[in-house]
């Protein structure tokens, strides 16, 4: 295989693993911050042994996103040089600000969040709390701003090949970028809602009679059923923005072949690129038309336009469909079973199971749309400027196989450890009766007590 | 050679770039060094060791970044050369970092069987970081020149790193942790201080051998007898170092901290020497850092942003270090 697709592998295994753990930790950040305040507001210790367990899948998922997230931090220079070549004036900042005013801070007082909390004062550590919450927001929002940037670059000038700023407001709030950060952060509060209430729904199934992990329940299941609402309405903004700014994107998803007027909304088919129509299509009519301009009637442009410019048509076309189907799918969960514990305080059985087998529907849906959206900007690695092809590495391909293979393996096994620890930790906190429960909560400034599993 | 904004802004962003490459040095190096050093013998041992770098590692790392950051920013050019001859250590060493900052979280919550194999992956993990770090520092004073004698010094360059990063572990664990396993951090620490010693002797001799200008640079000019004043206090420092080490224990701790506090002193020293010797390259021999240096628009942009935003910095980690003042306790993990 040839650097180029070696290359791309790679970078999209890491991406891929990467995104994984922000997506997380960047609402559960705020979810531990809400248990905190609320536990110095009410004084109940419920909210601190949610609290308690919640830290320890908070740590787990932040470890796994900072060496995965160095590992990205090396691509650009080891894969794609072209891209610092080309942009580097414009990406090289963004992360900059990214570092400077968002790693250090999570990083630095992480360490006070998770062993801090017998030597510093309880507002020191909730004030730490809300910090390590503010910082992972603030990585998200400079490292949304570059991505967006690559989509619909702004604010720059063209000099001899090189891309210099002109206008740094415009690179930083570019065109997509609100849309894109609105929809990523909404989609880690609905990532972590449906892992908080997977986890605790299996908690629950394993006979946990303890008040925290109904709390934690209740707590996930009405932030997705309020979350999810929004997030549709969300995607449909995004989705009106990527019309405007990047028409190329939006017929691929749709799989539309030809300009029309009254376009199709195809539910199911199969793109055939040869070809250039779907097979065993199932259509809407006048139903693309309708969601895109809101009129049955109204154009939308075909892949035609873009002879040799567009995307990939069928990655971007399944993408699509799985993110949305999978949001569909989540507000069916979260309605009915938000309803449910509205009206009788608690979850059946079943429910709890649906609630288990959904735990990760958050990592898949923000997959695939991660996907529709990189893979929909093809041939180009910023959109008019830079194709792709033209900022690969000409590392020989044997050296990008080494470093893929290593990547792949380490990737695997912790992705399976990862899965693994968190049923693990959940069990384990199953196990630590009610009565051991107050004796720990006595001993709870006693530093000698570091059973990982009793400590909720 | 360039004058005017076009020197002093990228000259600004080459000493934060060596501030970045050198705090992280000393500070991943610590926890590296303590990552290494784990005994095969004692898990109450590893366990002290592990907690008293856990609130610290991760932030420590974030200075790669800013350093890598830094280059990525302000000599792009640079950022590509280096990372494309460096692309497999690079690998290795990310592989490095992946596995010790992971094994901090996993061994903690494992199932207990587990523990030991995340232990496992905890030193390799530092033990393959560091060599390839070591490694690669090795391949850049060589100026990524391929011949035998450029891989033989990348090798000697590893060992040397990879014994001055045990020896600010050994001595970090001198200042931060009590009995039996302090006692053994200062046999470590007097032994790594010795094959550290041992690598910088032979670094300065070959160094100057094989690379003219650099040879230049220290022999050659006026200058010669007030540069050797860095060998002459790295030898100092080296003695206070291993004497106070030889008679270890001491009543009431004292002097616990000598040690750490000699150890940065001699990391300070030789990290400048290299520096001199490799000023105003970024790329030995290859690119200057003026000729390597992005827009200085780019530049001032991402200035204004570190003049307010590295004293925030360094005062919240001063503030955590304040935090954790004295020796490690168990790792309390709410």
């Amino acid at each position: 295989m040839e650097t180029l697709l070696l290359s791309r592998i790679q970078f999209a295994a890491n991406i891929s693993f990467h995104i994984l753990f922000p997506t997380i930790t960047i609402a559960l950040a705020w979810f531990l911050f809400y248990f905190k305040v609320q536990h110095n507001r009410t004084g109940e210790e419920v909210w601190m042994r949610a609290y308690r367990f919640w830290v320890k899948v908070f740590a787990l998922s932040f470890a796994l996103g900072v060496v995965s997230g160095i590992t990205m931090s090396f691509q650009f220079g080891t894969n794609w040089p072209g891209y610092m070549g080309t942009v580097g004036n414009i990406a090289g900042p963004l992360l900059g600000y990214e570092v400077l005013t968002a790693f250090f801070m999570e990083a630095t007082f992480l360490g006070i969040m998770l062993f801090g909390i017998n030597r510093v004062s309880n507002r020191v550590h909730t004030i730490a709390t809300f910090l390590v919450a503010v910082g992972t927001s603030l990585s998200a929002f400079w490292i949304l701003s570059l991505n967006s940037w690559m989509h619909t670059p702004t604010g720059f000038e063209m000099r001899d090949g090189v891309a210099f700023p002109v206008d740094w407001l415009a690179i930083i709030f570019n065109p997509s970028m609100p849309y894109r950060l609105l929809h990523m952060m909404v989609a880690s509060g609905l990532t972590a809602a449906f892992l908080m209430a997977g986890l605790s729904a299996y908690r629950l199934l394993k006979g946990d009679h303890k008040p925290a992990p109904r709390l934690t329940l209740k707590t996930a299941v009405y932030a997705a059923a309020l979350l999810i609402p929004l997030q549709i309405l969300l995607g449909d903004l995004h989705g009106l923005n990527t019309l405007k700014h990047q028409p190329a994107k939006v017929a691929a998803m749709e799989a539309l072949w030809e300009t029309e007027k009254g376009a199709p909304l195809v539910l199911f088919g199969i793109p055939d690129e040869e070809q250039k129509r779907n097979h065993f299509a199932l259509e809407i009519p006048g139903g693309a038309s309708f969601i895109l301009t809101h009129d049955w009637q109204g154009e939308v442009k075909g892949l035609n336009e873009f002879k040799g410019e567009h995307p990939p048509v069928a990655p971007v076309f399944w993408g699509f469909r799985i993110m949305v189907g999978l949001g569909m799918l989540m507000l069916a969960v979260a309605w009915v079973a938000g309803t449910i514990l509205w009206r009788h305080n608690a979850l059946p059985n079943w429910m709890l199971r649906v609630l288990v087998g959904m735990s990760f529907s958050g990592w898949v849906a923000t997959l695939a749309g991660w996907y529709v959206t990189e893979i929909g900007r093809q041939p180009y690695l910023v959109t008019g400027l830079l194709t792709t092809e033209e900022a690969v590495t000409a590392v020989p391909p044997g050296n990008v196989g080494i470093s893929l293979a290593i990547y792949l393996t380490l990737y695997a096994v912790l992705l399976v450890a990862y899965i693994a620890t968190l049923f693990l930790i959940a069990r384990k906190a199953v196990q630590v009766d009610r009565n051991e429960e107050v004796e720990t909560l006595q001993d709870r400034y006693n530093p000698m007590n570091t059973n990982e599993g009793g400590a909720y | 050679m360039v004058t005017g904004e076009a020197y002093w802004l990228p000259f600004t962003f080459l000493a934060l770039m060596g501030l970045a490459f050198l705090i992280y040095a000393i500070l991943d190096g610590y926890d590296l060094g303590v990552g290494i050093l784990l005994p095969r013998d004692s898990e109450a041992q590893r366990d002290t060791m592990i907690a008293s770098i856990g609130p610290f590692w991760d932030a420590n790392e974030t200075w790669l970044v800013l350093g890598v950051g830094i280059i990525l920013i302000a000599f792009p050019m640079a950022h590509n050369v280096i990372l494309y001859q460096l692309y497999i250590p690079v690998t290795f060493m990310l592989a490095g970092l992946i596995l010790r900052g992971v094994a901090f979280d996993f061994r903690a919550k494992a199932p207990v069987d587990h523990k030991g194999r995340w232990d496992l992956a905890f030193w390799s993990g530092s033990l393959l970081a560091t060599l390839s770090q070591g490694y690669m520092l090795g391949l850049y004073v060589m100026g990524f020149e391929e011949s035998v004698a450029a891989y033989a010094f990348a090798i000697l360059s590893a060992v040397c790193v990879t014994a001055g990063y045990s020896l600010i572990g050994a001595a970090w664990l001198v200042m931060k942790t009590e009995g039996e396993l302090q006692a053994r951090a200062a046999v470590w620490a007097r032994r790594c201080a010795w094959l550290m010693g041992l690598g910088l002797v032979a670094v300065s001799v070959v160094n100057p051998l094989i690379s003219e200008r650099v040879f230049d640079k220290w022999l050659g000019g006026g200058t010669a007898l007030f540069l050797l004043l860095i060998p002459a206090l790295c030898f100092v420092l080296f003695l206070v170092n291993d004497r106070y080490l030889a008679n270890f224990p001491y009543e009431n701790d004292f002097g616990c901290w000598i040690p750490f506090a000699s150890t940065i002193g001699l990391f300070v020293l030789a990290y400048s020497a290299l520096a001199y010797s490799f000023f105003p390259y970024v790329v030995p021999e290859q690119l200057t850092f003026w000729e390597a240096a992005s827009a200085p628009e780019s530049l001032w942009f991402i200035l204004i942003g570190v003049i307010i935003v590295l004293p925030a910095i360094i005062l919240y980690t001063l503030f955590a270090y304040r935090v954790f003042w004295g020796k490690a306790r168990e790792l309390n993990y709410y």
